[in-house]
């Protein structure tokens, strides 16, 4: 054929194609189960250490809604706050309570929010397999990660620890961090520079599995979803050594690192009939969801606290945002 | 050229009779097309346009806050930390680290292949071998990341050769985007030789040179700057390259020259920063385009070298 | 491409009769050694992707979300994602390509220093790393003016202006292709110049255009940084809708699931990786028929 009619071929073929594949996007058989008539789309921003909790929240939610599309990103706490007080996300994750500040910026971009907790978590402290620690106090983790002072292990005077310092841990955008640096140095903010820094947890796993004088800080979940490749460090936060896991951290005996994990939903999303039934299937299914992907369940009476404050979201009172 | 005086410009070559036929009273509308043609190629012009004032705009912002010396010779770069540091050498040592070693292995085999397949290679050979190397410069870059942090650090590095890297390294990286680069400069050196006049080579042969001493002695040295715009224009590809040394040479800065430590590049550092999403206003935003432009400049000049030596061996393009 | 003929036949110099001396041979083994080299590379790459990413191909994997339980996911959400912004890059380079390449080689007069510098412009664009055309996207059409938001359009956008020099230039070989003789006798016949252009150069340079568009939308394809910096988000639970989606594409997912440190999902990534080879591979043997084809000799 000439190719004037070689090119009309390849025009139409090619928007047949396209067509179908349009068409064919929205032809997901619902596995079982009565497809619901929710549609529009959520979008979430904010922790990593939260992340991984609403993408397993948010699969589950679309087994049931399948045309309800739902974002995920990981921009870190701070990051994922600046966001939603511009009104460009309707769900902040955090992995620590909003900042004065940072309600004060929503104030400024007209976004109201209510505080929820969706999971407890508990910092670890994790190593690569070969290094040779066992419990660390909260001093001796406080000498390593204030300040650039500590090169070799064995500064700290922990018989047989030794070996040159390299560290992993979260960047400054992440709540992680926050909490860590308050709880361990005794100031937000106030951490050694000299170490391998990311928002992104998966790069800090995979730094540590490759080197072996690796130590590092991040979200439980994570250790969890690489415990066979990682050594767990417990930790003496004065009444000795502890390791976190599901019942130390429920019951605050991990500690000072354990903590609740919160989601902020902006009222005017709560509005809306499909978040609302996020949150509520959230609420509802917290423990599955938790158990999912690998995160500390809520207390019974942390789950009764989070639908009494879900109830008085949906009804229009003001968001009660505690105190920082 | 003798060029028509009407609107109508002239293609290589146009006969001087030309203007006759397209006298003083062009059509409007013929007038009308060529505006509209001259706009879409202004679109080419907009968009250097757009990519300069994007990055020079927020780069401005970033170097009111922080002086030039410190970001161009400070040795730290830790920008999102309550007391930052703004010192770009480790990211640009990161780029030289990875740069440097790309270059060792794409030069040495992407113009052992050109000096093959123009001085050696039968068509038969040519043939089969041209569609290979397209291949290869074909293959997406974060296929090559993988392969780099999957297969090279693991199996080659650390087993076969047992050198003490950890997962992330500058040398694995850096050596598979040799790879990335070589079709690059194999090409372009390629198309060099064969635009050597057969004569040259006919008398070298007539003389009794053999195959060797006419490929090094007369035909590389008279392909020479065709062969020098490919090895800048890899170059140029290499610093820019971002996926290869995300995935595989990390993204957390480190000023150092030891291949077997993690680093990270220009690219890399724009690429992480921009996945966190920071937002507008902040000073990490700004840092983004604050690299950004650097990188773009340092592209730009070695894009022009290798343009000026382009021009010197093809006559008209 | 010259036509230089290779001036003595490739078996040794007639004139030794001793075989090859050393030095040369030595030379020549090491030329075929760069280029094994390089092959073995090739074949241990692909073999590798192949081995790792075999197992997990299914039509499961085609047709499901993306899923943070290794088992379930699948990649439904990049391809149609990588299609969309496909469909959205060509829209854009098509004309926008074909038109710029139709003024340099027909209309613009080359001594004119303002031809002169779109020329020269658009070869450097050709070289410009492609996080920088992210940057543009991100300045430009995410936020900025027109603050599309990290959407398919975008996306689409920023992929087109990164591939339009390379449509530029293949537009123009395959015009200038076309022989100065059907041009004049066009004009010898009473034809403007536009009617020359669209119903005699355009048609025989189509083949030549198509290649390159070809070939331009399979580099695209393959893109990761630009739509990172543009911000294809990082989980992405359903296929995309519409032009103001936001989105995920095959090379996104890939490096997505590279970054998680649990070996299952090295594998999803070698996966996906599979596919979108075959994209390429089914692309680029398109333009090469095309090519092939139509190719023809004046």
């Amino acid at each position: 054929m000439t190719p004037t009619r070689l090119l009309t071929a390849l025009a139409v073929t090619g928007t047949l194609a396209f067509g179908l594949t349009a068409c064919g996007g929205d032809d997901e058989t619902t596995s079982g189960g009565t497809a619901s008539a929710l549609k529009g789309t959520i979008s979430i921003d904010g922790s990593s250490t939260v992340g991984p909790l609403m993408q397993a929240a948010a699969e589950q939610f679309n087994a049931e809604n399948p045309d309800v599309e739902i974002t995920v990103g990981q921009s870190g706490t701070g990051g994922g706050f600046e966001k939603f007080c511009k009104g460009e996300t309707d769900i902040s994750n955090a992995s620590r309570p909003i900042k004065d500040e940072e309600t004060e910026a929503c104030k400024a971009g007209g976004v109201t929010t209510s505080q929820l907790e969706v999971a407890n978590d508990g910092i670890a402290i994790v190593a690569n397999p070969a290094l040779a620690v066992k419990c660390l106090t909260v001093p001796q983790l406080s000498q390593l990660w204030k300040d650039d002072a500590v090169t070799d292990y064995k500064d700290l005077g922990v018989s047989g620890f030794t070996g040159k310092v390299s560290l992993y841990g979260p960047g400054t955008d992440s709540g992680t961090f926050d909490f860590f640096t308050d709880v361990i140095n005794g100031e937000e903010g106030v951490s050694r520079k000299k170490y391998q820094a990311s928002e992104d947890d998966n790069i800090l796993v995979q730094g540590l599995q490759g080197d072996k004088t690796g130590l590092g800080y991040f979200g439980f979940s994570y250790y969890e979803q690489n415990a066979d490749t990682l050594k767990l460090v417990e930790v003496d936060g004065g009444d000795g050594c502890v390791a976190p896991s599901k019942e130390t951290i429920q019951d605050g005996t991990y500690k000072p690192l354990s903590r609740p994990l919160f989601i902020y939903p902006s009222a005017a999303a709560v509005k809306r009939p499909e978040v609302k039934a996020f949150l509520e299937f959230i609420n509802e299914k917290s423990t599955e969801i938790a158990e999912a992907a690998l995160f500390v369940p809520l207390t019974d009476e942390q789950l009764t606290a989070s639908k009494a404050e879900l109830e008085k979201i949906e009804s229009g009172e003001a968001g009660s945002t505690p105190a920082a | 050229m003798p060029s028509p005086t009407t609107p109508g410009g002239s293609s290589a070559g146009a006969p001087s009779t030309g203007s006759k036929l397209v006298s003083g009273r062009s059509r409007r509308g013929e007038h009308i097309i060529q505006w509209l043609l001259a706009a879409a190629a202004l679109v080419s012009v907009a968009t250097t346009l757009a990519i300069v004032v994007s990055l020079l705009a927020e780069t401005i912002l970033f170097l009111q806050k922080v002086p030039i010396t410190d970001f161009l010779f400070g040795t730290e770069w830790a920008p999102t930390f309550a007391d930052p540091s703004f010192g770009v050498l480790p990211l640009v040592a990161g780029t030289l680290l990875t740069t440097f070693l790309a270059i060792l292995v794409a030069v040495p085999l992407g113009l052992g292949a050109a000096i093959y397949l123009s001085e050696y290679a039968t068509p038969k050979v040519r043939k089969t071998l041209k569609p290979i190397l397209e291949l290869l410069a074909g293959i997406p870059t974060v296929v090559f990341g993988y392969f780099a942090l999957t297969f090279v650090t693991p199996l080659i590095l650390q087993d076969l050769l047992g050198l003490e890297v950890q997962g992330f390294n500058a040398l694995s990286a850096g050596l598979i985007m040799g790879f990335m680069v070589m079709p690059t400069i194999a090409s372009l050196a390629e198309d060099a030789m064969s635009s050597v006049p057969a004569a040259l080579r006919e008398g070298a042969y007539g003389l009794g040179a053999n195959r060797m001493q006419v490929s090094t002695r007369v035909v590389f040295p008279a392909a020479l700057s065709g062969i020098v715009a490919g090895v800048v224009l890899g170059i140029s590809r290499a610093v820019g390259e971002t996926m290869i040394v995300l995935v595989a040479a990390g993204s957390i800065p480190n000023l150092t020259a030891n291949p077997l430590d993690p680093v990270a590049t220009m690219t890399a550092f724009i690429a992480s920063i921009a996945k966190g999403d920071a937002a507008v206003g902040s000073v990490a935003y700004e840092t983004l385009f604050a690299v950004g432009m650097l990188l773009f400049v340092s592209t730009l000049i070695m894009n022009m070298i290798s343009i000026r030596f382009v021009r010197k061996f093809r006559q008209a393009y | 491409m010259t036509t230089s003929t290779q001036p003595v036949p490739a078996a040794k110099p007639v004139l030794r009769s001793e075989g090859e001396p050393l030095a040369p041979r030595v030379f020549r083994l090491v030329l075929q050694a760069a280029i094994a080299l390089s092959i073995l590379v090739l074949l241990t790459l692909l073999i590798d992707v192949l081995m790792d990413g075999g197992s997990k191909l299914s039509m499961d994997f085609l047709t499901s979300p993306a899923s943070s339980t290794p088992a379930k996911a699948g990649i439904e959400p990049a391809i149609l994602g990588t299609l969309w912004l496909i469909a959205v890059a060509a829209v854009v380079i098509v004309p926008l390509g074909v038109a710029s390449a139709i003024y340099l080689e027909e209309y613009a007069d080359p001594d004119r220093w303002y031809n002169r510098v779109i020329e020269v412009n658009i070869q450097n664009l050709a070289a410009v790393p492609s996080i920088v055309y992210g940057i543009l996207g991100l300045a430009f059409l995410v936020r900025g003016p027109i603050e599309l938001g990290a959407t398919i359009m975008a996306g689409g956008l920023t992929l087109g202006l990164l591939v339009l020099p390379v449509v530029i230039i293949a537009a123009r070989e395959a015009i200038r292709s076309v022989p100065q003789a059907i041009r004049q006798g066009a004009l010898a016949l009473g034809a403007t110049k536009w009617q020359t252009t669209q119903r005699q150069v355009l048609p025989a340079a189509i083949p030549g255009i198509a290649t390159g568009v070809i070939l331009a939308l399979s580099r695209a394809i393959g893109e990761t940084a630009p739509l990172i910096v543009v911000g294809a988000a990082v989980f992405v639970t359903s296929n995309p809708s519409g032009l103001d989606s936001k989105f995920t594409a095959l090379p996104i997912q890939i490096f997505e699931w590279i970054s998680r440190p649990q070996e299952e999902f090295q594998l999803l990534a070698a996966a996906a990786i599979i596919v979108l080879l075959v994209i390429l591979v089914f692309m680029n043997s398109i333009a090469i028929f095309l090519r092939n084809r139509y190719q023809q000799k004046w």
